[in-house]
């Protein structure tokens, strides 16, 4: 809470609001108004600048320790159990869930993230289907799945680690996945995308909500090209264009000139 | 002011109007004097203001921009190979401003530097297993970036990476080297896929796959990014660590020798480099830098700063006669646009007539070039860029490999220099023989960028802890240019 505390002056002391404080304070001899309880404190912390630097960084490594320390290779559980039983009880210490092949229930844990342990009884079947939605998985956490080579749905919606070098370690299941969602990954953006080539056998791939695309309906196009039988979803192909009555006339210089924009019209 | 005051007496005025317009004229006068008094004893009070402990006025005009007069290590060039090397000696000080590093750059513009004008790709094809682990744990050092070069308020980086691989093809005539390789890459760690023919072409239906034998496909960690976003992040975080960047041209450097004897009757001098000449930009003045370790990472420049210390003017028979064999290699890199090109799987291509080619951005643009021949190197004394070599050279072999392209348009070109190393085209990392305190980390061919963040914590871990410990590069040792034992790789773009 401290840290978060100094973080929060961090960013609200800028480096001008400081070395104005200073002058104030300075030439305030003359002035009436002694200088706040709040501008002394980040004064005397601007004396110990790089030590606070040092301990916002702290909060910043904790942060990271969390995602981790979720992610860490199950070595122990691979080695004594197997990789199928190591592989399910990681996606359940995660809050995902799954579906073994040739079975048609679910192992979900309830709401409090408690799980039971039926899923060590049939230590021989791959999974199937993985639901790891909203988790923190990252693509440290993938070494625990890569073993899975039946894998044929992934959903990623909403996971807030999941990057361009998730994507690109997913070529693994590229004769087994068959539909994968990242849709509301904020950090997935077209660099990603164009790894999911080695994915040869995907049918549906679901693209809605990437903040970070510019030209959400040129990159369905691409990716319907490169993925010849794959169904593109979540974006529509007039997303990202330039409506011609909004445009403002300075815009059009800079369209003419520049070479990588989004689709005039179709 | 004294012309006023004589004025005021009546004898020295000049004859004028009677009493009354004297008396008025006189306190006229003597209102103006006091003024002009009060102005000069104000402006006497703000000089002395601005004399006092303070404020900003120095009697002495220093020059903006000097480095400091010591430093423990002096880094020189300020590429990504040099910032690389600055932030990992910062990490590695056991205690905060235990070391002072010194990053010294000759343009601040960065308008010739190899990194700025370089593809940015990176990829773990290669012969040489010590290749292959610097890139991959470059690769790694770009996966978790945001945990290394976080800097408190500011933006995290952005490298703009494209996970689109390498495509490497092959003739029948180097097949079996392509599969060798790709045994050894596949023993270091690499993710690589071989494909044949058929496969090539179904996959790739773009690709004319004539004369093609085998390809080879590198699944992770393979792509291109942004070169000037990993500078900028290197360097804002080594300056958050203290280290200190200065512009200017290292000119030279006053040693201290010994003599040392390296067989009957033979000796040479061995030289210790006490201070670094650091020139002005734009003038004479030049600092001369008291420092420990110098770190040459010149790039291009590498082989004019070695000449500096006399390596290679010596005579021909003895080791000082050897010259430091990086020099400057100018290629041209070609933008073109072709609207019917290949999509958003397309990889960087590299053909096995030496022409490479990738995907630029979503608006159907491509980057694309070739390695001239040895016998007809372009002349580098300046970066002019050179079309008819892409008329004559460049395009036919690019489109016979890739057939839409042979409608297309070249948008812009640009040229940039290879520290190429003449001996081998690897880097040369370590200590030369002659000078007993200069690091080298230089003559990448054109592999710097991808190899930049390993080459560092190695060259990191060479000064700090003596030796390397997370990537062994003693293959990459000076030694191999006196025994005259080049390590090659089997394919170079």
């Amino acid at each position: 809470m401290a840290a978060s505390l100094l973080s929060h002056g961090m960013r609200r002391c800028s480096a001008r609001t400081c070395a104005a404080a200073a002058v104030a304070v300075r030439r305030g001899l003359s002035s009436a108004a002694p200088p706040s309880v709040f501008t002394r404190l980040l004064l005397k912390l601007n004396n110990y600048f790089y030590d606070v630097e040092h301990i916002v960084g702290w909060n910043n490594w904790a942060r990271t320790l969390l995602v981790r320390s979720k992610n860490t290779f199950f070595g122990f559980a691979q080695q004594n159990f197997g990789d199928n039983v190591a592989a399910a009880y990681y996606i359940l210490t995660l809050r995902g869930s799954f579906r073994f092949a040739g079975q048609s229930e679910w192992f979900r844990p309830d709401s409090s993230g408690k799980f039971s342990y039926d899923f060590m009884s049939t230590p021989d079947t791959q999974i199937e289907e993985v639901d790891l939605s909203g988790t923190i998985i990252n693509h440290d956490g993938l070494d625990n799945l890569v073993k899975q080579n039946k894998l044929q749905s992934l959903s990623l919606r909403g996971c807030p680690e999941v990057d361009d070098w998730f994507l690109a370690r997913l070529h693994v299941f590229g004769e087994s996945l068959v539909e994968l969602d990242v849709s509301h990954c904020p950090c997935v953006t077209v660099g990603g995308l164009a790894a999911l080539q080695n994915l040869r056998k995907l049918q549906r791939l679901d693209i809605s909500g990437l903040s970070r695309l510019q030209s959400p309906g040129l990159v369905r196009i691409l990716l319907e090209e490169m993925l010849p039988h794959c169904r593109v979803t979540g974006a529509e192909y007039e997303q990202g264009l330039i409506q011609p009555d909004t445009r403002e006339p300075t815009e059009e210089d800079h369209e003419a000139t520049s070479a990588n924009t989004g689709v005039r019209h179709l | 002011m004294w012309r006023k005051l004589l004025a005021s007496v009546p004898a020295f005025r000049a004859p004028k109007a009677p009493c009354r317009s004297f008396k008025s004229s006189s306190r006229r006068a003597e209102k103006d004097f006091n003024k002009e008094l009060e102005a000069q004893f104000r402006a006497f009070r703000e000089k002395a203001a601005a004399a006092l402990p303070g404020s900003d006025w120095s009697p002495f005009e220093l020059t903006p921009g000097l480095p400091p007069e010591r430093a423990d290590v002096v880094i020189v060039g300020g590429g990504v190979v040099g910032w690389s090397i600055a932030y990992w000696l910062k990490k590695k000080e056991r205690v905060r401003d235990g070391l002072r590093v010194l990053v010294v750059e000759k343009d601040p513009t960065y308008s010739q530097a190899s990194t700025v004008l370089s593809c940015g790709g990176i990829r773990q094809q290669f012969s040489l297993k010590e290749n292959i682990q610097l890139s991959m744990t470059s690769a790694d050092f770009l996966k978790n970036i945001n945990n290394h070069l976080w800097v408190v308020n500011e933006d995290p980086v952005d490298l703009q990476f494209n996970h689109s691989g390498y495509l490497f093809l092959a003739s029948e005539k180097s097949a079996h080297i392509m599969e060798e390789n790709y045994h050894t890459q596949r023993h270091a760690g690499a993710k690589v896929a071989l494909l044949s023919p058929s496969q090539l072409k179904e996959r790739y239906p773009w690709i004319n796959t004539e004369g093609v034998a085998l390809a080879s496909l590198g699944l992770e960690n393979e792509g291109w990014f942004d070169p000037w976003s990993l500078l900028n992040a290197l360097r804002r975080k080594a300056m958050s660590m203290g280290v200190y960047q200065c512009f200017g041209e290292v000119t030279g450097f006053r040693c201290s020798s010994n003599v040392a004897e390296i067989a009957d009757d033979d000796f040479v001098d061995v030289k210790r480099i006490k201070y670094v000449n650091v020139q002005m930009p734009n003038s004479l003045e030049y600092q001369p830098v008291e420092t420990a370790i110098v770190v040459n990472a010149a790039g291009a420049n590498s082989g004019k700063i070695a000449t500096m210390l006399g390596i290679g003017l010596g005579p021909k028979e003895s080791i000082s006669g050897i010259p430091f064999p990086v020099e400057p290699r100018k290629r041209f890199v070609y933008v073109v646009h072709c609207p019917d090109g290949p999509g958003l799987d397309t990889p960087f291509l590299i053909d096995y007539s030496g022409v490479y080619c990738r995907r630029e951005g979503l608006g159907g643009n491509y980057i694309t070039g070739m390695s001239p021949e040895e016998t007809e190197e372009p002349d580098v004394s300046n970066l002019d860029v050179d079309h008819d070599f892409f008329q004559e050279k460049v395009w036919p072999r690019l489109a016979n490999r890739i057939p839409a392209f042979e409608q297309l348009k070249v948008s812009s070109a640009w040229a940039g220099f290879y520290d190429y190393n003449t001996l081998d085209q690897n880097g040369i990392v370590g200590m030369h023989p002659l000078v007993s305190n200069m690091y080298f980390a230089t003559g990448f061919s054109g592999h710097g960028l991808q190899q930049s963040p390993a080459v560092g914590l190695a060259v990191a871990e060479l000064i700090l802890d003596g030796g390397y410990k997370t990537v062994n590069l003693s293959a990459f040792d000076l030694k191999r240019i006196f025994l005259r034992e080049p390590i090659l790789e089997s394919n170079i773009v």
